[in-house]
């Protein structure tokens, strides 16, 4: 019913129709909005006569000079929230704002640029944002302009408990200067609270730019701005109680990991997602882990604390609002001067990373306070301590097939260390929830992993471990919505036996042909290792003909090695396969990431 | 008449191109540890049968994950013997692909449990290596070729032997498949079109059981299967066999129509003319079975159906000659002879206790280990037994003293220490593997022998032998027919009490109590064994007891030729 009466107004030709609906396949919707304008000014100058086809304006946006370009990247889409924020209100207080994702900024542009807002995140070993590689590796080489003219600020995103915090935005402030432009503004660094440094940012970013452009005309607003779909009455601050309808283990017993399969109610919250999206669980720490902190500290749990005009309990500051389970460097800097303990000092001095990156990946707050007692005051540790930041977790369903639920795949972290049994925080939170429990959620949007607008088109999944959780989503959407499109997934864990997540659901997808072929990894169940990079490879001539065909190719999981090692197993199969040289296959691949032909969800 | 349709099982065999169908597309699918439907019918008659852990089967489903199959393998081992070096073989491989345990059948097999699909050709490769082989260990062929391994009447055993072996691989089926899917053999012309003169494209209707009796023992228990060979001795010197038809035990719970029958004696053919025999009662059964009805497809419906006279005319008629008539012999029991004994040939067999048949390692004695060890010593050979127990055979009198010590070391030495219902108690596998089994039996022996030894004690009978079988379903692997007691598992931890069966082997037990849970087993015991304790007449076995006084109505015994005569 609606599709047809919809081509029967559109004036194009059934060619012209699927001409266009391939070339904005896979666009997002900043890029859409852009090309209506940019069409709009084709068709006003056609009808004025003009004969000459109009300049390709990269934008059509007011002059440079009078504007400000918001540049941001990010994985997660947390810099894209803070970069839309600073737009908007840039925008309403008057000015001219051009907000750009990183691969789609015209490098060329760069010298022309006045100002020139940077707003990036840093991924897990200090690698930048995918849509921000080209970006990125851009402005390091050679061939990037000198910027004389240019004046910037930067702000970037990132996780303190990596050792390369923000690694991504101090190297752009950084090379930004040595090449000329000058500051605006000090670099922002934003820990996973990121309000707590983006706003005053943003804020001290805004006045800045209203300085420098007032003496400027303001030119016409010319740049629809997307305006992000509120996600309902609930989110981040204020999270949708899910009831928990169901928390089963999806590991067998001999398994080495618990994984579970959750499944959530969102009925009545209004809550909608997309395959793609992820789900924020607002977790609290485990009680009997703030008991330990509090005896190793010997303080009272009851003690009142104040900050930023917010006061609580001790016990309600560490259980409710303050990240146990994951120390950060600034933490360690704050601990190492009150332990004057020598292991600690070394591991933050020069030459010191390694020691520095197993502090960080292997201890726990309790830990560091067990091993190099110092003395906190209350007070003090909580205000040194990061704010407890929500979890996201992949959805595991489509809407269309579970309804008003949320599917979640959580590898629960326990393990034991320092002679005591230590768990991730949203593990020791959500692996005893039951049904008569309820779980704090939020949706996040994540534009950048969506499936090809056309249905036809083939798509790849690389999913192993709790990374196979979006592609349980896709699948039930493609099932539904009966798209045509062949569907390929990559999965692999230790073992065949008792790590196969999802098996059955596979198996019956298979068997109905709604998933085309699913080729397998499992890393421990032979003598050598073997992981879906390599799986990768062994389909080699058949997966590049998927992508040859315009397959889609999506990847989630680790960030640190396995995105990483699939990447470069995927750009050898343009060397293998396409006769690429082997620099050129890497910018095949880029080139697919700016299509969105190429979508990775890792963390 | 309409044609009644044939069973699905016939389709498949029909079309599986000489057994192998997709079996070799199934052990290369990395998606599940199962193979296809329609290969694990294929799949039995290379000696293998797909199972699960049926104790994680729910378990399993809840996490969204497949059941863990395994398969067990079974070995085609006519008698059941084997050398020192091949059990050597098989020990290391239970420990190294399957689930660390030997198992022991009542058919004199070895059988191999827990082993997953991507370990099952190196397993069946391992066991070729060893000169043993699987092929039509399961399926509707004919089976494992039982002997009785009784070692003492040395000369004619060993005759008997050889023609069981020589029999077993006259009816071998002639496929390649078996070479070419587990041990990489190549294909040839003709590969799937090969001529199967004995079977023909779709095998038999059923399952076929040949053994082999040398009387007085009775232990391959002869009469329950579909063709049976009784040696007959001249002189100590093997004159001939005598001829039995139409045993089997398998019935199927709630249906009249399937039912356990002991086998008739029909004749006498010398062992010249024994493989024409096998031949001409097989074919007919090929000829004449029930292609349709799988659980009424066994040769004992083939004889009951047509009449057991037209049977032995069809049998005869392909013969071209009527068959002798049965001579006389007589069987004293049916089961083994513990401990040790010396053979006419001065060498020395021990035949020890296994329970239920299986080794393994496990608190109270590492039998698995100290046969290990045995081996490693042992200069004769090894003989399974029909009742799941094993003959260190062949032994100088010089050695009997170390092997001795090893028995004591690693706790082989049940069979002294046992009680006599212990020792010949027998169960089936069933739970967790068994797909078929609807009750406890190998796990659930162990208590039950102590229970009822309680009881034995309570009564003051002592160490009196009584034959205690347990199956977990009605099919009758541990030929609970022929048990004096007997549970046939109907639904968890329910039984169907079977009693009345003679220790020979040569009458069925009844149906007693149907469908019990064991407080009213045990109870219905108790009071049998008080009125067996007082009432019994000299050296009277319970299960004739039970007859002779009326408490289980008489059932027909197997007409024996020496009865007839006399």
């Amino acid at each position: 019913m609606s599709a047809e009466p919809a081509r029967l107004l559109s004036p194009l030709s059934l060619e012209k129709s699927a001409q266009l609906t391939r070339l904005v396949d896979g666009l997002d919707a900043d890029v859409l909005y852009w090309l209506s304008g940019y069409l709009a000014a084709v068709g006003a100058q056609r009808r004025a006569g003009s004969a000459s086809p109009p300049v390709a304006a990269p934008a059509a946006t007011a002059a440079p000079q009078a504007s400000v370009t918001i540049l941001y990247g990010s994985q997660t889409g947390n810099a894209k929230r803070v970069a839309e924020g600073l737009a908007r209100e840039a925008e309403a207080g008057g000015l001219a704002v051009r907000l750009v994702r990183a691969d789609a900024y015209p490098l060329r542009e760069l010298a022309g640029e006045r100002l020139l807002y940077v707003v990036i995140s840093t991924q897990g070993e200090g690698d930048p944002p995918d849509d921000a590689r080209g970006f990125v590796e851009f402005l390091a080489s050679r061939r990037a302009p000198k910027l004389p003219q240019l004046r910037y600020a930067v702000l970037g995103l990132g996780d303190s408990s990596y050792p390369q915090f923000c690694a991504i935005g101090n190297a752009i402030d950084t090379r930004l200067a040595e090449l000329g432009a000058s500051r605006v503004l000090a670099r922002g660094e934003a820990d996973v609270d990121l309000d707590a440094v983006a706003k005053p940012w943003s804020e001290s970013a805004l006045r800045h730019a209203r300085e420098i452009l007032k003496s400027t005309p303001v030119a016409a607003k010319v740049t629809p701005l997307r305006v992000p779909v509120a996600a309902g009455a609930w989110h981040r601050a204020r999270p949708f109680a899910a009831p928990v309808l169901a928390n089963q283990r999806i590991t067998a017993r001999d398994g080495g990991r618990d994984v579970r399969h959750i499944e959530l109610s969102l009925e009545g919250s209004g809550l909608a997602y997309e395959p793609g999206d992820s789900l924020g669980v607002c977790a609290t720490n485990a009680p009997a882990l703030v008991e330990a902190i509090v005896a190793a500290l010997g303080e009272k749990p009851d003690r009142g604390i104040a900050i930023g005009g917010d006061e609580h309990a001790f016990a309600t500051w560490l259980g409710e609002k303050r990240e146990l389970t994951r120390l950060t460097r600034p933490f360690l800097v704050a601990h190492a001067e009150r332990a004057r303990a020598d292991a600690l000092d070394r591991a933050l001095k020069p030459g010191g990373e390694d020691a520095l990156r197993r502090i960080l990946s292997d201890y726990q707050l309790v830990d560091l306070l067990r091993e190099f007692p110092a003395h906190w005051h209350a007070n003090d540790l909580v205000a040194a301590l990061r704010p407890l930041a929500p979890r996201l977790y992949s959805i595991a369903s489509s809407r269309k097939a579970v309804g008003d639920e949320a599917h979640l795949a959580v590898a629960l972290v326990a393990y034991e260390a320092f002679g005591s049994a230590h768990r991730g925080a949203a593990s020791a939170f959500l692996s005893p929830k039951g049904d008569a429990d309820h779980v704090p959620v939020f949706i996040e949007p994540n534009d950048r992993f969506r499936l090809p607008a056309d249905p036809a088109r083939d798509i790849v999944m690389i999913g192993p471990g709790t990374g196979v959780a979006p592609f349980r989503a896709f699948l039930q959407e493609r099932a539904e919505t009966g798209a045509r499109g062949r569907n390929w997934l990559f999965f692999g864990n230790p073992h065949f036996r008792s790590d196969f997540l999802y098996q059955v659901e596979w198996q019956q997808a298979l068997k109905q042909q709604t998933l085309h072929r699913l080729d397998l990894a499992f890393s421990r169940d032979q003598s050598e290792k073997v992981y879906v990079q390599h799986a990768i490879r062994r389909a080699g001539r058949e997966l590049f003909a998927w992508i040859e065909n315009g397959a889609h190719v999506y990847v989630c999981g680790d960030a640190t090695r396995m995105a990483k090692d699939v990447d470069a197993a995927l750009a050898e199969l343009f060397v293998t396969h396409g006769g690429l040289e082997r620099e050129d296959a890497a910018a095949a691949l880029a080139r697919m990431a700016q299509a969105r032909r190429y979508a990775r969800d890792v963390y | 008449m309409a044609a009644t349709p044939l069973s699905p099982v016939e389709r498949i065999k029909s079309a599986s191109r000489r057994l192998r169908g997709t079996l070799a597309e199934s052990l290369v699918d990395p998606v599940t540890g199962a193979i296809a439907d329609d290969d694990t019918q294929l799949i039995k008659f290379h000696g293998s049968y797909q199972q699960d852990d049926r104790d994680l089967r729910e378990e399993r489903r809840l996490q969204k994950l497949e059941p863990a199959y395994s398969f067990m393998i079974r070995t085609r081992l006519p008698g059941g013997v084997v050398g020192a070096k091949q059990w050597l073989a098989l020990d290391a491989i239970a420990t190294t692909h399957a689930n660390g345990t030997l198992r022991l059948t009542t058919r004199q097999a070895f059988q191999f449990h827990g082993v997953i699909k991507r370990e099952l050709k190196t397993t069946l490769k391992a066991i070729n290596a060893a000169l043993i082989d699987t092929i039509a260990a399961c399926g509707d062929v004919n089976r494992n070729v039982m002997v009785s391994p009784n070692p003492v009447e040395s000369r004619a055993h060993a005759s008997v032997y050889d023609w069981a072996a020589r029999l077993s691989e006259h009816l071998r089926p002639r496929t390649r498949a078996y070479y070419e899917i587990w041990l990489d053999e190549e294909r040839v012309a003709g590969s799937g079109e090969e001529d199967e003169p004995i079977y023909g494209a779709t095998y038999l209707p059923r399952k076929f059981k040949i053994a082999f009796a040398v009387p007085p023992t009775n232990d391959v228990d002869v009469f329950a299967n579909d063709l049976g060979f009784v040696a007959i001795l001249d002189g100590g010197e093997l004159a001939g066999f005598n001829v039995t038809v139409g045993g089997g035990l398998g019935a199927t719970h709630g249906d009249a129509a399937t039912y356990p029958r002991l086998a008739d004696v029909v004749g006498f053919v010398s062992a010249e003319r024994l493989f024409q025999v096998a031949e001409a009662v097989l074919t007919v059964q090929r000829d004449f079975g029930n292609r349709s009805e799988r659980k009424r497809a066994r040769l004992k419906y083939t004889i009951d159906d047509r009449g057991l006279d037209w049977f032995v005319g069809e049998v005869e008629r392909r013969l071209g000659a009527p068959l002798e008539p049965a001579r006389p012999f007589a069987f004293e029991h049916s089961g083994d002879r513990f401990g040790w004994i010396e053979g006419r040939d001065g060498r020395w067999h021990l035949t020890l206790h296994i329970e239920s048949g299986r080794i393994a390692d496990r608190e109270g004695g590492a039998q698995l280990s100290g046969l290990r060890e045995i081996a490693r010593i042992h200069r004769g050979d090894f003989r399974l037994t029909p009742n799941q127990n094993l003959i260190v055979a062949g032994v100088d009198n010089a050695d009997r003293a170390s092997i001795d010590a090893l028995v004591e070391r690693f706790g082989l030495d049940g069979f002294r220490t046992a009680s006599s219902l212990r020792r010949e108690a027998l169960a089936c596998v069933a739970m967790p593997t068994c797909p078929l089994a609807m009750a406890e039996a190998e796990r659930y022996l162990p208590d039950l022998v102590t229970r009822v030894e309680a009881l034995l004690d309570k009564h003051r009978l002592g160490d009196v032998p009584i034959l205690l079988r347990v199956s977990g379903c009605p099919n009758g692997c541990s030929r609970p027919y022929l048990g004096e007691i007997a549970l046939v598992g109907k639904a968890p931890g329910r039984y169907n009490l079977m009693l009345g069966a003679d220790a020979k082997g040569q009458r069925l037990n009844r149906l007693h109590r149907e469908n019990v849970a064991e407080p009213e087993i045990l109870e219905t015991l108790d009071a049998l064994l008080a009125r067996y304790a007082g009432e019994r007449g000299a050296g009277e076995r319970f299960g004739d007891f039970l007859v002779r006084t009326g408490i289980v109505p008489a059932r027909e015994s197997v007409k024996i030729p020496m009865e007839i005569l006399t």
